[in-house]
């Protein structure tokens, strides 16, 4: 080993699980805020717990509320105890608070950001060092471009020598023309290489393992095209209604609160060619190159290839639940799909002509999130007697929640003296398999974030690709009457929806 | 210890007198095939075997132990608890799953037997372990109480070798017992485990690239340790020798402290390892590092994580915690078995330095 080498690479980081990452000032706005409270703070401490934070942390918190440091920090100290996913370490907790500090401001104040300027450098000053920088933008939408124009002109979006980045959670827009105006403000003040668009599903550990699952096993792969896949199906069902969320979720609908983000995330997971490497830019270049492969709608076409549905009353695990228009501070004459399913193509050559469908609601008889893909049927089935079950062509289904892992359909033999044949499953299960726990979605994004690690985050124009998808189905859906389709709570969803299926698919049950 | 696995469970349970291994084989597919028939959601976990060779008359020590694992229990545990005068064999066998495990979900079942077995069963305890291990798992296998010829006689049907360099009173001996193993098998050193942290931040505290040069001027370090951790406090110093290409010798051993020299390129390293009495946990206490730059940092254990200690060329001192729970014992023996599913390929260069810097 040269000295040079030793000056390019630390030979210290060999064989560490764990990478060093550089000393960090987070930063939250909206640190009083509920996602802060319930995922974002709990998350810092379980990495305190695990000795993952950078060498030296800082914490600040921003948010409109009058608060002293010590306020803050209790009402911080509190949500880690309330949310946390393991007890805290009180020792660790401690020292984890104590040196948190809070900015009183309403984030159009421009008077803040210097405050927040002088907490910053004073950490700096504390370490002798230049920290990296990292905001957190924990806020409702509508304050990300104000808060991204106040840093800027605090001159906060850089700092000499260290890094400065920006997480921004979702939804990034809720049209096509408000992602691209996201996308302006953001890059006047930051350049791309800063930006950490969140969708938090890319930090779940099973959307991660589709990748290994699909690239690092030679049994999938020679299947996974045209020729043997008949259709894929992609489900994010809830049994829950919208809570106490009607005011964000009557705006929002479940094509902007679901499918416009997570949902083409998993489809550009399914669907993506082999990246050269898995670097942040190879990974989302061959997710945008998906997106870019499906033909956006027409307004024409938007109701041959889209659904949207409402729920009405009924009954989900034996209690009676109300319909959407009967929510809390749900309008009576609201048009918000709380269903939304559609069909979409991929216009390349390994997926020309296998239908994409993809479904999202509230109030559906299960949660589950899973993408099943349907191969062809076999050419000729012999077998297709008197006493088979159930006989269908295999289908390999990758679940996402509640029960993470992977199931095979297989046609198997029914035991006696005749040739019938039902389907049986062959299940893999996260939870039998590995010892470790997976680690909170934000755990892993706040770390790579810190770390400069991109891959898990959403591009500029990957958000606009996936809007120039969905915008067309939102501006035809905004743009006409209702009333909507409905279904009963606590079923599978509207009729409607078989339509878009194509041939002999059917839904899967949820 | 039968199916004591530290967390309240639902236990399937099945014990014989005088077994053979198929028996026993045979006891835990029927305990598996009721216990899924009684609850769909149990499953059988398949995450790896860990076999286990214990003096019966300490087999309670090691339950304990095995109790303190947290979520890392193995899927299959075979303990071999060998008793003096025994010929025969007797086993039981249990299948545990949390009792409190959510409904909805799939709930893991843990397989744990216990074979007692004689010393003269001990030279060919492979023929008695292979029937009851999950085939195509990785197999660990951990024997605190020595048997050498147990562990010879396991390591063809083991991948992974768990110990602890600190179970051995001398520390030379201990190093070379672990060298020897890992001609045959992954080792995993709960003494090296006990680094990791003070490993982690030296790499950290090095990491930015103007600090990089340092690594070269590393001039003096000192290493405090509880005194029966000679050995972690050995391997750490192995680590920083083996990563930074220095030549190692024997230090020397005086009033308990360990001291010498060892060689980077521009300049000697003065290594001392100082046994701290009033620590009541084994493992490392603190680490103190200098560089001929000027640098100088001490690392110490304290509440909430490390204290850290630092100061720069220019004399100024700054003082920070570096954020971390404790794992305690039972924490590190659990993430031993979490290592075996990985691999480390540092800790056998730092394990061969740290053999010829043993006094």
């Amino acid at each position: 080993m040269t000295s040079t080498t030793v000056e390019q690479e630390n030979p210290l980081t060999e064989g560490l699980e764990r990478l060093p990452v550089h000393s960090t000032t987070l930063t939250i706005f909206g640190a009083t805020g509920d996602l802060a409270k319930r995922k974002l703070l709990p998350a810092l401490y379980n990495l305190a717990h695990e000795g993952a934070l950078p060498e030296r942390f800082n914490l600040v918190g921003v948010s409109r509320g009058e608060l002293t440091d010590e306020a803050f920090r209790d009402e911080a100290t509190e949500a880690i105890k309330q949310f946390s996913r393991r007890t805290p370490d009180e020792t660790v907790l401690k020292a984890l608070t104590a040196n948190v500090r809070y900015v009183t401001g309403s984030f159009d104040d421009k008077t803040a950001y210097p405050k927040l300027g002088e907490v910053l450098d004073a950490f700096d000053e504390e370490a002798g060092q230049p920290l990296n920088r990292l905001f957190y933008l924990s806020t409702a939408p509508e304050f990300f471009p104000v808060i991204v124009e106040n840093l800027g002109e605090a001159g906060l979006g850089h700092h000499e020598g260290v890094e400065v980045r920006c997480v921004i959670e979702k939804p990034f827009g809720t049209t096509l023309a408000e992602a691209k105006e996201l996308n302006r403000s953001v890059l006047s003040v930051f350049e791309e290489r800063q930006i950490f668009r969140i969708d938090h599903y890319l930090g779940k550990e099973t959307v991660q393992n589709m990748m290994a699952f699909r690239f690092a096993n030679g049994l999938f792969e020679p299947v996974w095209n045209r020729n043997y896949i008949d259709h894929v199906q992609i489900t994010a069902s809830e049994d829950l209604g919208i809570g106490s969320r009607a005011g964000y979720y009557d705006n929002a609908g479940a094509l902007r609160d679901l499918v416009q983000n997570h949902m083409l995330q998993l489809l550009c997971h399914v669907a993506m060619e082999p990246p050269v490497d898995f670097s942040a830019d190879e990974v989302r270049d061959e997710k945008v190159k998906v997106l870019h492969a499906i033909k956006a709608p027409t307004a024409a076409s938007v109701d041959e290839m889209a659904v949207r549905a409402q729920y009405t009353k009924g009954t989900v695990g034996g209690e009676d639940v109300p319909g959407y228009l009967d929510e809390a501070g749900v309008p009576e004459d609201s048009n918000t799909e709380t269903y939304a399913a559609m069909r979409l193509e991929i216009d390349n050559w390994r997926w020309a002509g296998v239908p994409f469908y993809l479904r999202t609601g509230k109030r559906l008889a299960r949660k589950v999130t899973e993408i099943a893909v349907t191969l062809r049927p076999v050419p000729h089935l012999a077998f297709k007697q008197e006493g088979s079950v159930g006989v269908r062509p295999n289908q390999l289904v990758l679940t996402m929640q509640p029960n993470e892992g992977v199931s095979l359909s297989l046609l198997a033999k029914i035991p006696g003296t005749r040739m019938r044949i039902r389907p049986v499953n062959m299940e893999f299960l996260y939870g039998t398999a590995f010892l470790s726990q997976s680690p909170e979605a934000y755990e892993r994004l706040i770390m790579d974030a810190m770390r400069g690690d991109a891959t898990l985050f959403t591009r500029n124009d990957e958000v606009e690709a996936q809007w120039r998808i969905c915008d067309p189905i939102v501006q035809k859906w905004e743009s006409t009457p209702g009333p909507l389709p409905t279904y009963e709570a606590g079923t599978q969803g509207p009729a409607e929806a078989d339509a878009l299926l194509l041939g002999d698919a059917e839904w899967r049950a949820i | 210890m039968e199916g004591d696995l530290g967390v309240a469970t639902a236990d399937a349970v099945w014990s014989e007198r005088d077994t053979t291994p198929s028996r026993i084989e045979e006891a835990l597919r029927d305990l598996l095939r009721e216990r899924h028939a009684e609850d769909e959601a149990s499953v059988p976990a398949r995450v790896l075997n860990l076999v286990v060779v214990v003096d019966a008359e300490w087999s309670g020590e090691i339950a304990n132990r095995l109790r303190g694992v947290g979520r890392y229990h193995a899927s299959r545990t075979i303990v071999c608890a060998v008793e003096r005068g025994r010929t025969t064999l007797d086993a039981s066998a249990s299948i545990a799953v949390d009792a409190d495990h959510d409904p909805h979900a799939p709930a893991p079942m843990r397989e744990f037997v216990m074979v007692k077995v004689g010393p003269r069963h001990l030279d060919h305890l492979d023929r008695i372990v292979d029937p009851l291990v999950v085939t195509d798992l990785a197999t660990v296998l951990w024997s605190p109480h020595g048997h050498p010829e147990a562990v010879d006689s396991l390591l063809g049907l083991a991948q992974v070798v768990l110990l602890d360099s600190l179970d051995e009173p001398d520390v030379g001996e201990a190093l070379q017992r672990a060298r020897a193993l890992t001609g045959s098998a992954y080792v995993v050193d709960l003494a090296w485990l006990r680094s990791t942290p003070w490993r982690e931040r030296v790499a950290a505290t090095f990491d930015p690239v103007n600090l990089r040069p340092d690594l070269r001027m590393i001039s003096s370090v000192t290493v405090r340790h509880h005194p029966d951790s000679g050995a972690a406090a050995l391997l750490l110093v192995g680590w920083l020798a083996s990563r930074l290409e220095w030549d190692t010798g024997a230090l020397h051993a005086r009033d308990g402290v360990v001291s010498g020299k060892l060689h980077a390129r521009r300049q000697d390293v003065a290594v001392r390892l100082e046994p701290v009495p009033q620590m009541r946990t084994i493992g490392l206490a603190g680490l103190e590092l200098e560089t001929a730059s000027g640098r100088w940092l001490r690392l110490d254990r304290g509440p909430g994580g490390l204290r850290a200690h630092y100061r720069h060329k220019r004399g100024v001192d700054r003082e920070w915690t570096i954020l971390g729970a404790s794992r305690g014992e039972p924490g590190i023996l659990g993430e031993g078995i979490r290592q075996a599913l990985l691999r480390d390929h540092t800790y056998a260069p730092a394990l061969a330095c740290a053999e010829t810097m043993a006094p």
